[in-house]
């Protein structure tokens, strides 16, 4: 018996994700009385895992791009190997394409976005959210093995200090029908999904021409930047920037929204983030009432003065 | 070609969300449904497909009678039949072995779902599909093209876009970017009216197992009040942030 988690690696080093999995599976490890297991592929740095309550990692070395069928069926082999009832994922896009596959092949129950520890072990019960961040839900697992998804920055990283080995695992992997021709990444932007930070504009910056308030701001902050649908819509930003119920979620520790006027869609795809900034010249915008702090006034005015102050309180720091 | 999309009968996104029975049922009052938004982007490129390559669609749905002015709908929007299961969604691999009983012998060459439904948000129907029938797989796909037995798909990932090939069939777990929110189509009165011809086909269900189940629901807590600071005064902004937030 143990708690498995499966620690994603980002060209040979673990994602910051892979250290909240950790601290989640110690959490589910001490409730059941038992030890935590984590399964990687090409983790060069594997023992820092030994930080966050991993006794033991399997790490896989494997050439050649992610592929879903094929991390999943070594995810599966390191669950049958440690005998795991309960495995941890992250929320990430790779762990979300893979894990459904991991589900069937574990005949394992799977709850996603999952925001607190069991709140009990039986029958097993998870917090997750649900309605896009609308609402939480109890839901319980019935299979014998769970599968658990943590939403982003959720659980957090919690340190605890655990003599850990790393072991070569070598399973037989499966083979896939699907190549990757082509990748295209920007390696030097912070991206939505690892942000603690999130900058996002809406269509009170009146076009894609101002978006270096809010490409300045978010490199003061070490931010990823972020946008409202419609601005998606027009054109003026990328999809893969659109923020919202029918776009990416959003679990940051701070978020800023700047002419953003707070649609019930978005407010309810950034909800999960744990702090909201908004700054908007219209007081009667809807985010004020979903923010912790708020400026009235004009974005023009008001942001090029908070990348200044912030680099001056950055200087400072 | 043949393709099935998977469509969820989902709350408006406009809806107020609310719960009855002591917070173990959603409450359907008043709430208007729609095709799930990233389903309803792969039914329209599924309609393109038909357009240009001649493709046959059909629409799945797993569900009660409630759900078929749904199923109407993405046939008014242009699919040729549609199939309901006639039973509760309960969770995801419930779903997704209703709906593999169904399709089993079906012979699609492409099966299109949304990324995840805007309801529970489980993310694992496609996925859990292609693993039941051992197809091809894209999750977060953002363009697609079909060619012969082989397809080229887009996959959104953190950070950027991959492209692949995958052979037929393929299961994607689409969104938007696989067409854009204005080729939307808003079905007009000829599609309406046909829609009322085309084959709706109630089928009982397998009786597939739920491996989980929601038992309770809550609504978030209610937020305190905005904390407003003076438009001249950004250094309390930072303050605040550093100081009471601990954010930065």
């Amino acid at each position: 018996m143990s708690v498995l988690i499966y620690a994603e690696t980002e060209g040979g080093k673990l994602k910051k994700a892979a250290l909240e999995v950790a601290s989640y599976g110690k959490a589910v490890a001490d409730q059941m009385g038992t030890y935590v297991v984590a399964v990687s592929f090409n983790a060069a740095d594997a023992d820092t895992l030994g930080n966050y309550g991993v006794s033991k990692v399997l790490n896989i070395a494997f050439e050649g791009n992610f592929d879903a069928k094929i991390y999943a069926s070594g995810i599966q082999e390191a669950a049958k190997n440690v005998a795991a009832q309960v495995v941890v994922v992250s929320s990430s896009a790779d762990s979300r394409f893979l894990t459904p596959l991991l589900a069937v092949g574990l005949e394992a129950g799977y709850a996603t976005n999952v925001v607190a520890a069991p709140s009990s072990l039986s029958p097993f019960t998870v917090k997750r959210t649900a309605f896009t961040n609308k609402a939480f839900t109890q839901t319980e697992i019935s299979s014998d093995t769970k599968i658990i998804g943590v939403s982003n920055n959720a659980f957090g990283l919690v340190e605890n200090q655990t003599a850990c080995s790393v072991e070569a695992f070598a399973p037989s992997l499966a083979s896939s029908s699907v190549t990757v021709e082509s990748v295209d990444k920007a390696t030097d932007k912070v991206t939505i999904a690892d942000a603690d930070v999130v900058v996002s504009g809406g269509r009170g910056l009146k076009g894609p021409e101002n978006w270096h308030l809010i490409e300045d701001l978010a490199e003061t902050l070490g931010a990823a930047t972020a946008c409202s649908k419609p601005v998606s819509d027009m054109g003026w930003r990328p999809h893969s920037e659109h923020v919202g119920q029918t776009g990416k979620p959003v679990a940051s520790n701070l978020y800023i929204a700047i002419g953003v006027s707070g649609a019930i869609q978005h407010l309810a795809g950034i909800n999960s983030s744990k702090v909201k900034v908004v700054i908007n010249n219209d007081p009667e915008a809807p985010f004020f009432k979903a923010a912790d702090y708020g400026i009235v006034g004009d974005a023009f005015e008001v942001v090029p003065q908070l990348i200044e102050k912030l680099k001056a309180f950055k200087a400072q720091a | 070609m043949k393709i099935l999309v998977c469509i969820s009968h989902v709350p408006d996104t406009t809806s107020k969300i609310n719960f009855v029975e002591n917070d173990t049922k959603f409450d359907t009052n008043g709430v208007q449904y729609i095709i799930n938004p990233n389903d309803e982007f792969g039914l329209t490129r599924a309609m393109w497909f038909k357009e240009k390559a001649g493709a046959t669609v059909d629409v799945i749905n797993v569900g009660g009678a409630e759900t078929e002015p749904t199923l109407r709908k993405a046939l008014a929007i242009g699919a040729d039949s549609a199939i309901r299961v006639n039973t509760e969604a309960i969770e995801a691999t419930q779903v997704a072995k209703e709906i593999v009983a169904v399709v089993k012998d079906g012979g699609y060459d492409l099966i299109i779902a949304g990324r995840e439904s805007i309801d529970y948000n489980g993310g694992m129907v496609p996925g859990m599909i292609a693993a039941l029938i051992d197809a091809s797989y894209v999750n977060n796909c953002v363009g697609l093209e079909v060619d012969g037995s082989q397809a080229t798909a887009i996959r959104e990932i953190d950070g950027g876009k991959e492209t692949v090939t995958a052979a037929l069939p393929l299961v994607i777990g689409g969104q938007k970017g696989l067409v854009e929110e204005s080729d939307l189509k808003i079905p007009n009165m000829r599609g309406i009216m046909m829609a009322r011809k085309k084959p709706l086909n109630v089928v009982e269900p397998s009786g597939a197992a739920a491996l989980s189940n929601t038992k309770h629901y809550e609504k978030p807590a209610p937020k305190g009040e905005v904390k407003l600071v003076d438009a001249d005064n950004v250094d309390q902004l930072i303050e605040l942030l550093h100081n009471e937030a601990k954010v930065i």
